[in-house]
């Protein structure tokens, strides 16, 4: 079959099962619109600004581990992408960004709308291409494809120049592609697992530290398995928040600079510590040269680079977190003996008390709305349903992690790597897109909504029924917290108290919306959010300077917790 | 530490950026580097010389073989390997240097492969050592100009 760039373009992302775009059109990608049009198959999401489609495409993306689809133009959208490609490349999420490019004859020339795409996208991209020839098209497509969605997923780019959209060529589609240099190892090595099992099976005091590839491989069931069979506390990232039930009498909840108190302390006095999917990122390990000194280190990752990146490992195992521990967690079974629960009792204990000692609190006040009430709340009415909950970036983030509680793998979305705020908006409206069925909420500040809120137009058009919580403090609130505490309350640049009213902006779009200002009104406020049969804006005003607690102050030790 | 390692990446367009790109975005060094074709035509092969502690090295090795276009990675610590380098160094001349010149010259056994009549261009070739030394003894007689590919190594045997 014969065929132009543009619909080999469409006919390959058919073949890769691809259902939605998220995107907006322009002058190099044209074409490929035009083509967009004539058919049915593929749906495309008319974004409001780029970065929205990006971050939309990691929704999509994170909420179903299926990889999200971008199309912009050249130039200014393709640079509009960039924040949204370098959040996905941190947190390992498989999107693939089409960008158009000038005609190959003008590229070098400065032509309008002409930026270095593959340039700038280079260290943000696991891998990007420029194709230069049609005939390259179909068999680039499936590279970005498999590249993006295997080994540990990324961003992929694919700069189109608008003369390759037009072309002719025979269109086959590759079943499979090779690439020499790009091998990912999936099986962890047999004898390695054999001696970490028994290395665990020794341990006194292990701890399971969950991050986001256990989400990504789907290892979740296994880590369950595997903390169940041998009674072994659990905490996650803020990235492997869903992989391991919250509810769970195991679940330390999220460990490091805003983790729990139980989690932190029992870091730094475990024997073992059994990594799975995370990359000892700062946030989490706080100060290297203090963390978990007394622990021997397990690393389980895909990525060879994350091992000893940051923190010396002594038994690593590179492959996939799912395959490894469904190989590993029979080799326990040759322990009929044991009374696992017996044995662990001791360091349950310690834990238990480390609980009571500092439970994740906060002060109540009947005056002011706390923002960990509402969360709290909205757990308690959405608890069966297990919505998805799409938090942006600041404190709001944290308290979503600390108070919403979680059950589910792909039901919290945070940017943790970047933390670009403006994300968490148009990432609920990717998922809600790829779970039409399901409850999808935005958990958002006063600040980053105004990065995304030109979206609200997106929702509309589309009719997704998107909610989203405004947790409304009148400041850039995180940054504000780091000047009250280290900076002797010189709140330079974070009042934001000059906004729109979130309100009439919501009903200017149509959208439901309406405003708590007390706390006896949160409960019914939510219900009626959850009621809603379409969107919903609920601009929530909280108290002002509420702080997010526990918190390490960067640099030290995670023992070292500011506390309520 | 000093740390040699060659790299078989594709030949394409971009690929010498990539890993640029991923020295300067890490902080690692670049002392020398030299790219050139190899039997594949499909293939170049790279030497990077760099330097860091063992933790920074094994992240380049590590990083390195992240690259989807770098093929492989050859590094050379704890093997026995030959290095290479080759230097063209043209000096001033006056009737007072030219023997001292061609005697350091034939000592090094490397060759004047150009003769001005101020002046000789010198090729030498050799390992870091040979290299350093040579050019010890020429500075005080008038280096003009120098050019050196960058290290090119190898292991022994297999
Ligand atoms: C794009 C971007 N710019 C700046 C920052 C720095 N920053 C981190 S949190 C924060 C404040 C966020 O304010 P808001 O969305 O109102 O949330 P709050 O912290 O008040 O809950 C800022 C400015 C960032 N993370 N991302």
């Amino acid at each position: 079959m014969r065929l132009n760039g543009a619909n080999i373009l469409l006919e390959s992302l058919k073949r890769e099962g691809v259902k939605h775009i998220f995107g907006i059109p322009g002058g190099a990608v044209i074409n490929v619109f035009d083509e967009l049009y004539k058919q049915k198959d593929l749906e495309f999401i008319l974004t409001r600004r780029e970065d929205g489609a990006t971050f939309a495409a990691e929704g999509y993306a994170r909420s179903t581990g299926k990889v999200g689809v971008v199309f912009v133009t050249s130039g200014p959208a393709a640079t509009n992408t960039v924040t949204g490609i370098a959040n996905a490349y941190m947190d390992s999420v498989p999107i693939v960004v089409f960008t158009g490019q000038v005609p190959t004859n003008l590229i070098g020339n400065d032509a309008f709308q002409e930026a270095d795409t593959t340039g700038i996208t280079r260290p943000c991209t696991k891998h990007n291409f420029l194709v230069k020839h049609v005939e390259d098209l179909a068999e680039t497509i499936k590279k970005a494809f498999y590249i993006a969605s295997t080994g540990r997923p990324g961003p992929v780019l694919i700069d189109l120049p608008k003369d390759v959209q037009v072309n002719e060529t025979e269109f086959n589609y590759p079943k499979s592609v090779f690439i020499r240099g790009y091998n990912p190892t999936y099986h962890g090595n047999p004898r390695q697992i054999k001696k970490v099992a028994q290395i665990i099976a020794k341990a006194k005091k292990p701890l399971l530290y969950v991050g986001g590839g256990a989400i990504s491989s789907e290892a979740h069931e296994e880590v369950y398995k595997l903390a169940k069979k041998l009674s072994i506390p659990v905490f996650t990232t803020l990235m492997g928040i869903g992989a391991f039930p919250e509810t769970d009498e195991l679940s330390l909840g999220m460990a490091g600079m805003h983790g729990t108190y139980r989690a932190n302390m029992a870091i730094q006095h475990c024997d073992l510590l059994i990594s799975i999917g995370a990359r000892f990122d700062d946030r989490v390990t706080g100060k290297l040269s203090d963390f978990a000194p007394c622990a021997s280190i397990v690393h389980i990752d895909i990525d060879p680079a994350s091992i000893s990146k940051n923190v010396k490992v002594d038994y690593p195992i590179v492959g996939d977190a799912k395959l490894i521990l469904q190989e590993m967690l029979p080799l326990f079974d040759g322990y009929e003996d044991r009374n696992w629960e017996e044995m662990r009792k001791p360091w349950l204990e310690m834990i238990e008390n480390w609980k009571n000692e500092h439970k994740l609190a906060y002060i109540r006040d009947e005056k002011t709305i706390k923002p960990q009430y509402v969360l709290e709340k909205l757990y308690q009415l959405t608890q069966d349903i297990y919505p998805i909950v799409a938090s942006d970036v600041g404190q709001h983030q944290m308290w979503v992690a600390q108070f919403y509680t979680f059950t589910k793998a792909r039901t919290h979305l945070s940017a943790g790597g970047l933390g670009p705020m403006g994300f968490g908006f148009p990432a609920a409206l990717g998922a809600q897109v790829a779970n039409p069925d399901r409850m999808v909420i935005n958990i958002t500040g006063d600040g980053s909504f105004q990065m995304s809120m030109q979206e609200l137009a997106t929702i509309v058009e589309f009719k997704l029924p998107v909610k989203v919580v405004i947790l409304n403090n009148g400041f850039l609130g995180m940054v504000r917290q780091w000047q009250q505490l280290f900076f002797g309350r010189r709140y330079a640049g974070t009042d934001i108290s000059v906004q729109p009213d979130f309100v009439k902006l919501a009903q200017s779009y149509g959208v439901d919306t309406f405003r708590l200002e007390e706390e006896k009104d949160v409960e019914e406020g939510l219900r009626k959010m959850l009621s809603c049969k379409g969107a919903c804006v609920m601009d929530v005003r909280i108290s002002p300077e509420e702080n997010v607690y526990p918190m390490v102050p960067a640099g030290a030790p995670i023992s070292h917790m500011l506390l309520v | 530490m000093e740390y040699i390692v060659s790299l078989l990446v594709e030949n394409k367009a971009g690929v010498l950026s990539r890993i640029v790109n991923l020295f300067s975005g890490r902080g690692y060094n670049i002392e020398m580097l030299n790219v050139a074709p190899t039997m594949d035509p499909l293939l170049s092969r790279m030497t990077i010389v760099t330097s860091g502690d063992e933790r920074v090295l094994e992240q380049i090795n590590k990083q390195l073989n992240k690259v989807i276009d770098v093929v492989k990675v050859v590094e050379y610590r704890g093997r026995p390997y030959v290095e290479r380098e080759m230097a063209l160094v043209k000096m001033h001349t006056d009737a007072n240097t030219r023997a001292e010149i061609l005697r350091i010259v034939d000592i090094f056994r490397a060759n004047v492969v150009s003769v001005a009549r101020d002046s000789y261009t010198i090729e030498v070739i050799g390992d870091s050592g040979k290299i350093s030394a040579i050019l010890n003894l020429l500075e005080p007689l008038g280096i003009k100009e120098l050019a050196r590919t960058g290290k090119v190594a190898m292991t022994r045997g297999e």
